[in-house]
């Protein structure tokens, strides 16, 4: 929990809840304020290595609505003490814009980039946003809870096969 | 029957189409769309243990230009169909494909949105070989039942 205590004395409006798993700290902030709170990791806490950067979209879930339907987790590890940190942040449906944390870990660029090809959350000040997976010509976001399973988008077209009759 | 008994022992009567598909199917010239684990299969046929020189099809080609048979061994995914077929439509006449493991055969496992399921989709396909990843066996397995096919094929109908 000391981690969180130090954030929190910074930065005490910004944290909106915190828990503790088996000495894992995960703390759920503001997204106006992730930029600060992770500068402030990075710069006064060693945490030194920015390990993933990903997403999850909560549609349907029961205590989550259209405000807080998707999720960005940041994993952060320090060499210097040997510890892990989860920054989480709530994304709302209408705005979908994060500050990127590109300036501060050159390793978030394509992270943001996959979270931008999967879950179309736009990264302000992204040197290079644009797809890193997917094709340009792709519609859509593949892994948001609401792209149809059964859809395909070929990039050519494909030849017509006897066995694929029955699905047309 | 014919000339044999003119000319004598010196001599051997056959068919044009015969000899040439005989040529053929024991000297391809492979060569390896390698995209997934199933490379590693491949490469296994490939080396001394099962050793495919033994039919012939020892020498990989690494440009489809030089090549009469395309292995597609592993995953294609939609990103890569277009690069498959204008690899296939590189390789010069007559050419074969066989399609190595279930993933290029149907898509394997991967029913989802990046995946094509199944090569021939996009390109023609002469041999399908199943498994996940297929073992060297079957692949010799594949590769005389494709020498069976290049035989029996007729030179003026074309393909």
């Amino acid at each position: 929990m000391e981690l969180t205590g130090i954030i929190k004395e910074k930065f005490e409006k910004s944290i909106l809840s915190s828990s503790v798993f088996y000495d894992n700290e995960t703390i759920v902030i503001r997204k106006e304020d992730v930029f600060d709170v992770i500068k402030f990791l990075k710069d006064e806490q060693s945490f030194d290595f920015l390990m993933d950067v990903t997403a999850v979209d909560y549609k349907g879930y029961p205590d989550r609505n259209d405000e807080t339907r998707f999720e960005i987790v940041y994993n952060l590890f320090s060499y210097k003490n040997n510890k892990r940190l989860i920054i989480k942040t709530l994304v709302d449906e209408k705005d979908l814009t994060v500050n990127s944390i590109t300036s501060l870990y050159h390793s978030a660029d394509w992270h943001e980039r996959e979270v931008y090809d999967m879950f179309g959350i736009k990264f302000i000040n992204h040197p290079n946003l644009k797809r890193i997976l997917m094709y340009d010509e792709f519609v859509g976001h593949p892994l948001r809870k609401d792209y149809p399973f059964k859809k395909r988008q070929p990039r050519i077209n494909l030849r017509d096969v006897g066995k694929n009759e029955e699905e047309k | 029957m014919g000339l044999e008994t003119i000319f004598g022992k010196s001599w051997a009567t056959s068919k044009m189409e015969y000899v040439i598909n005989w040529a053929r199917k024991f000297s391809f010239f492979d060569y390896p769309f390698v995209t997934a684990c199933c490379g590693m299969e491949f490469m296994s046929t490939f080396a001394s243990t099962y050793d495919i020189a033994r039919f012939g099809a020892e020498f990989p080609r690494f440009s489809p230009r030089q090549a009469d048979v395309l292995f597609v061994v592993g995953t294609v995914n939609q990103k890569l169909a277009p690069v498959l077929r204008m690899t296939y439509e590189q390789m010069v006449e007559p050419k074969w494909v066989l399609s190595f493991g279930a993933c290029a055969t149907s898509g394997g496992f991967y029913d989802n949105y990046a995946v094509v399921d199944g090569i021939d989709k996009i390109i023609p396909v002469d041999v399908y070989i199943p498994g996940c990843p297929p073992r060297p066996k079957a692949v010799l397995d594949a590769l005389i039942k494709l020498q069976e096919h290049v035989q029996r094929e007729k030179l003026i109908k074309g393909k």
